[in-house]
């Protein structure tokens, strides 16, 4: 890191913020964390220690054995991996288009894709639930798996454009001197290079399906996701089941965003070496 | 069988021409070098005859099919990029391999051109590196293999060996030109390295401000320039330019004189090394300003009538700055310009 000399104040400002941003997201994981482990004394105990007194696996046991844990989890991997194929296939292509092609009104579009995220949900959930009452959709994973689609696409197809953008138009156009029709030069050339930050866009997506409650709660009633059903039974449990519950639904999370963590910077134009 | 014809292709980007009414015949298993100022239009042109850019007007035939409307696939040609365009998740031999591979050659004969292209370029070595492990003047030359290996009927070339050392350049043009003539391969050649053009090709061409201002053996580009930008562009030093007035059926200064049915303001122009140097009374006054020993030769720079001017004499000559000589010029050797249009008379 290059210090600006003479401006300690702004160091000291920069400094603080970032300290003020890991403690604002690793304090809740921290706590969570303590309470999954630490069992009901490391939850109620203050203040609080760094390690609980005692660690131990039993609340995530027990809360691995609550009926229907099992059921809800795989409806969760299910609607998460429907989403990020969905999302992929879907927002790849405009990607693409919005990378490689400047037509009228790209700017428009680009804009209209991340303002799709600032319509409410809350306010489809009722003709949504109707609608998909009547088509056959409520309650399914795939039903699920449609509304997160809609909110990961503006993400995959944001990703997607920086990366294909990323990749030299000449490389393409070399592989169509050399014989490859359009698809050939996409498939051979452009799918390769791109491929890590298209994984990292598909997980991006299934981490959005992972951790959406709203949509999955409002259409679902059996076949509920993790967080869904967490949230209907984990209300009337003791807090550090609660605990174990949150844990195990921030890990899968954690862990996926920090691996891709390169290309989502990327996505807002950081470039992180 | 495989020329290549531009018929009035202009380019428009926006409001700028980059390309205006340009006709150009490449024939069959010729070798014509492009040469011209940055931005003339030259990387345009390529890419226009590989269908990678759309025209505004025009055609272009390769042979005697319309290619016009074709995708590049379609063309039958192979180019080398300016900018490379190696593909850096194949190996070196991956990449030479490409054009054949999609041309669906069985293993054996892909072996063998890759090798027989990578020799010749000199990176058989690498052919198992990525591009990423190689110089600037690798990937070059790895981008000019991938051309070759596919043995193509037309083969288009932007600044191939723009990146080289000027030994390894030397060395290379020199084996382009044997395989490429050995192939009869229909060549047109962008470089800036005028040197090149002149060593390399059948026929220049010299583009300027998006139009072909002359297309002609290097011979003749460099002796008899058709335009003032032509002469002033080709041949280091650039041609000199004397402001003459033609009267009476002749163009006359001191000790020259040639027929001229044209009347009024010309421009004349001569080559540094056509000229001879003789006593000041016998020719055109010329003051010696700066004196650059070439080893091979003295170039000498100064003034005619206040116009600089620019000759070439013997590494021994007696010449001192501050000196006035006699420039003798000879009618076979000049050209003569309209000074309005720039045009050769
Ligand atoms: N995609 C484009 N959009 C707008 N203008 C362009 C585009 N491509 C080229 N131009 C313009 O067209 C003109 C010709 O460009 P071109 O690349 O053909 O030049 P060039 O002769 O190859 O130059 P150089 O020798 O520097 O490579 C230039 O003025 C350039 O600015
Ligand atoms: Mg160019």
């Amino acid at each position: 890191m290059t210090k600006p000399a003479g401006s300690s104040f702004k160091g000291w400002l920069y400094g603080s913020g970032v300290a003020v941003l890991c403690v604002w997201v690793l304090l809740p994981i921290g706590l969570i964390g303590l309470g999954a482990f630490g069992g009901r004394p490391a939850v109620y105990q203050w203040p609080k220690t760094l390690m609980p007194a005692s660690l131990s696996l039993d609340q995530l046991a027990v809360f691995l054995k609550i009926d229907g844990v099992w059921n809800a989890a795989l409806n969760s991997v299910l609607a998460a991996s429907m989403t990020m194929v969905m999302a992929l296939l879907l927002g790849a292509p405009a990607g693409y288009a919005l990378a490689r092609f400047s037509f009228r009104g790209a700017t428009m579009f680009r804009l209209m894709i991340l303002l799709t995220r600032a319509f409410p949900l809350a306010i489809l959930a009722l003709p949504l639930t109707v609608l998909f009452i009547r088509a056959g959709l409520y309650d399914t994973a795939f039903g699920v798996s449609l509304v997160h689609t809609a909110l990961a696409l503006p993400f995959a197809a944001m990703i997607t454009a920086s990366l294909f953008a990323g990749i030299p138009r000449e490389l393409e156009e070399a592989a169509w001197v050399f014989g490859c029709t359009r698809w050939q030069a996409f498939v051979k050339v452009v799918l390769p290079l791109a491929l890590p930050g298209m994984a990292a866009a598909a997980i991006f997506a299934f981490v959005i399906s992972w951790n959406e409650v709203f949509a999955a709660s409002v259409l679902t009633v059996q076949q509920r996701t993790l967080t869904a059903y967490l949230l209907t039974v984990l209300s009337e449990s003791p807090l550090h089941y609660r605990f174990a519950g949150g844990f195990i639904l921030i890990v899968p999370s954690v862990v996926f965003i920090f691996a891709v963590r390169r290309y989502l910077f990327a996505l807002w134009g950081v470039t992180s070496r | 069988m495989a020329a290549i014809t531009i018929e009035g292709v202009s380019k428009r980007f926006g409001a700028a021409m980059a390309l205006e009414q340009l006709d150009l015949t490449v024939a069959d298993g010729e070798f014509v070098a492009l040469l011209g100022p940055s931005g003339c239009g030259k990387t345009t042109l390529l890419r226009i005859i590989a269908g990678l850019e759309t025209r505004s007007s025009g055609r272009v035939l390769i042979g005697d099919r319309d290619v016009s409307d074709l995708p590049p696939a379609q063309r039958g040609l192979a180019m080398v990029f300016q900018n490379y365009a190696v593909f850096p998740h194949l190996t070196v031999f991956e990449n030479v391999a490409f054009g054949l591979r999609m041309q669906k050659r069985d293993e054996a004969t892909i072996d063998r051109q890759v090798k027989r292209a990578a020799d010749l370029l000199q990176i058989g070595p690498y052919l198992d590196r990525y591009p990423a492990k190689l110089s600037g003047g690798q990937r070059q030359r790895v981008a000019v293999a991938r051309a070759l290996a596919v043995e193509p009927a037309v083969l288009l070339m932007d600044e191939p060996l723009s990146n080289l050392d000027a030994l390894l350049r030397l060395e290379m043009r020199a084996e382009l030109k044997s395989v490429l003539k050995e192939a009869g391969t229909t060549t047109l050649y962008v470089t800036h390295d005028q040197t090149e053009a002149m060593g390399l090709a059948d026929r220049i061409a010299v583009m300027h401000k998006g139009v072909i201002e002359q297309i002609d053996e290097p011979t003749r580009i460099y002796s008899k320039p058709s335009s003032l930008f032509v002469g002033g562009f080709v041949g280091s030093p650039p041609m000199n330019f004397l402001n003459l007035v033609a009267s009476g059926g002749s163009l006359a200064c001191d000790g020259f004189s040639m027929p001229l049915t044209h009347q009024g303001p010309v421009l004349l122009g001569f080559r540094g090394e056509d000229v001879a140097l003789v006593e000041a009374s016998r020719g055109v006054g010329f003051e010696v300003k700066v004196i650059e020993p070439m080893g091979s030769h003295l170039l000498l720079t100064g003034v005619v009538n206040g116009e600089r001017i620019r000759v070439v004499a013997p590494p021994q000559a007696d010449i001192a700055r501050g000196m006035t000589i006699g420039l003798q010029l000879d009618a076979a050797r000049v050209v003569v310009m309209d000074t309005q249009t720039g045009k050769a008379l």
